[in-house]
């Protein structure tokens, strides 16, 4: 069987996956574009060349369709509906879609699968009724569906009061929004304004308009709220806290979102533990070049900078790659980073605020002993502790002695809460306790496609 | 638990959930199908027969694990509604089949 090889294949379709490949394409690098969607956009923009000219998303979400089209309009080959399941730091990628198994090789890959939200173990976060923002999002996006009940917004982040005020405008205003952002967030966010007021004044605008905007709309709202914890026998009934009580038939949580690491876990690239940001994220230097010399990083999965800063980071990456296949000499590689690296720092000015602003509370990352970290295979935090202090040094001895990480996700739910825990019960940074080590394949496939796979 | 908005323009295509006809939009996933249909859960575990519905719609959490066209675990939040798709939730372990 011959491979198919080309010069640089990009993971995902999100911001930063698409303005890389677009910018490949234009500087004349032979350029596949492999996601799992049917249509660009990843999650922020997900149905983004279907959105209407006055949909209730916003413009910040319609700006997308700008990157969609250029993609499009692009040279880079575009594979959707297609899935990465494997990937060699020689540059092999093993893909399925609906066609099948097959092997791709490419000289340079980018990893560009962006975020997940962050988990939000809560008691009975694994109700049926209990979901994400991001997801109520996602079913705005896909089929402007929206919640039929009562909906609760609870947690923290740009992204609830971004739903919240979807949500609103979509006719389906929430019940309750319970913001869990603890008072000392507040006044440590408080001390960091003067720094950010002028740079990031754009952002703070928009953030106060939109906050706003919830308020105007008559939504209960409770601050500082401790105590969350989702109620009802086999479905969520009502919502708890320390000090109130609401029905509900749908829990939206949302603890802010983190990188999707699992391919650069897997890739065994070089991860540090991000204090400001409560995440693992891959080491990559300013063109997001990691400690593989075939496998670049860019976008919120390099570690969370938002939509725009994605495609700027994209790009950055695009011109290195060109770079390194003698596409594009150094000096010009430099030149044209100037202008990028600039609209980098102004996107960037508001994250020392917001990450600092929200920041989630410490039961967040190291749960009560009673609630599940594994959903997949309901393991609680108690189980873990215990596994740590009968000697599992990290989460991959945890796992052999729990199951916890072994069940259908890979770990990609449990994996920052059982590092924090075995920390915190070992006494020890998170850095030293690590990560899990995700295995191949990342989706499961049936052996009908893995036998239906040429040997080469 | 979800509707769609009077407002929504666009076409619909026809899935069975549980047997049951539904019409769903298109483009919308097989999960989201599955909460458009008012299934109180979509699959019970395996290790203790608790009741899950999707919780992330994004490809991460594994809890919308049904029954798609007759192929158990598939994860339905990623698989794309298409006319006469046949959806079914799952309890427990699946098992495999030999013939």
């Amino acid at each position: 069987m011959t491979l198919e090889r080309v010069d640089f294949a990009v993971i995902g379709a999100g911001p930063a996956g698409m303005a890389a490949a677009t910018l490949a394409a234009e500087l004349g690098l032979d350029t596949v574009l492999i996601d799992e969607q049917e249509a660009p956009g990843g999650l922020i923009y997900r149905g983004i060349e279907r959105a209407e000219d006055h949909s209730p998303l916003g413009d910040d979400y319609l700006a997308g369709r700008q990157l969609a089209g250029a993609l499009r309009a692009s040279g880079a080959t575009y594979r959707p509906a297609t899935t990465v399941w494997h990937l060699d730091p020689e540059g092999t990628l093993s893909l399925i879609s609906g066609s099948g198994t097959e092997t791709l090789r490419a000289r340079r890959i980018l990893v560009a699968t962006g975020a997940i939200e962050r988990p939000a173990p809560i008691p009975g976060w694994t109700l049926p009724g209990v979901m994400t923002a991001g997801a109520a999002q996602i079913m705005l996006k896909t089929g402007d569906l929206v919640p039929s009940g009562r909906a609760v917004l609870a947690g923290q982040g740009p992204l609830l009061w971004l739903v919240a005020a979807q949500l609103v405008r979509a006719g389906a205003t929430p019940a309750a929004i319970l913001e869990t952002a603890p008072h000392r967030n507040y006044h440590a966010a408080a001390r960091l304004l003067p720094r950010v007021l002028w740079p990031a004044r754009r952002a703070l605008w928009k953030g106060l308009s939109l906050i706003r905007e919830v308020r105007r709309a008559g939504i209960p709202i409770r601050r500082e709220v401790t105590g969350l914890r989702a109620l009802g026998r086999n479905r969520l009934e009502a919502v708890a806290w320390d000090s109130g009580e609401i029905a509900a038939d749908l829990l939206l949580l949302h603890e802010g979102v983190i990188p999707n690491t699992q391919i650069s876990l897997a890739l065994g690239l070089e991860h540090r533990w991000d204090d400001a940001q409560l995440c693992w994220r891959p080491v990559a230097d300013e063109w997001g070049a990691t400690s593989l010399p075939t496998i670049s990083i860019a976008g919120d999965g390099g570690g969370i900078a938002g939509a725009e800063a994605s495609a700027l980071t994209g790009r950055l990456a695009a011109l290195d790659v060109a770079d390194f296949l003698d596409k594009l000499d150094p000096a010009e590689r430099d030149r044209r980073a100037g202008p990028i690296r600039a609209a980098l720092r102004r996107e960037l000015a508001i994250r020392l605020l917001l990450d600092r602003l929200y920041r989630p509370a410490p039961a967040i990352l190291v749960p009560e002993d009673d609630i599940i970290a594994c959903r997949c295979e309901e393991v609680t935090v108690g189980q873990i502790r215990r596994a740590a202090r009968l000697g599992a040094q990290g989460p991959n001895q945890a796992k052999a002695f729990t199951r916890c990480g072994m069940g259908p996700c890979q770990g990609r739910i449990c994996g920052t809460i059982v590092s924090a825990v075995m920390a915190d019960t070992l006494g020890r940074p998170i850095q030293e306790i690590g990560a899990y080590r995700p295995r191949a394949p990342y989706k499961p496939i049936t052996l009908g496609a893995l036998a239906g796979l040429d040997a080469e | 638990m979800f509707r769609r908005r009077p407002e929504a323009v666009g076409p619909t295509v026809t899935v069975t959930v549980e047997g049951t006809e539904l019409h769903v939009p298109q483009g919308v996933s097989a999960a989201a199908a599955m909460l458009l249909a008012g299934l109180a859960s979509v699959r019970e575990t395996p290790v203790t027969g608790a009741k899950r519905s999707p919780y992330c719609l994004m490809g991460i959490c594994f809890d919308c694990l049904a029954e798609i066209d007759g192929q158990p675990n598939r994860q339905s939040c990623m698989v794309t509604v298409a006319p006469g798709m046949a959806i079914r939730r799952q309890r427990g372990k699946r098992s495999v089949g030999i013939e």
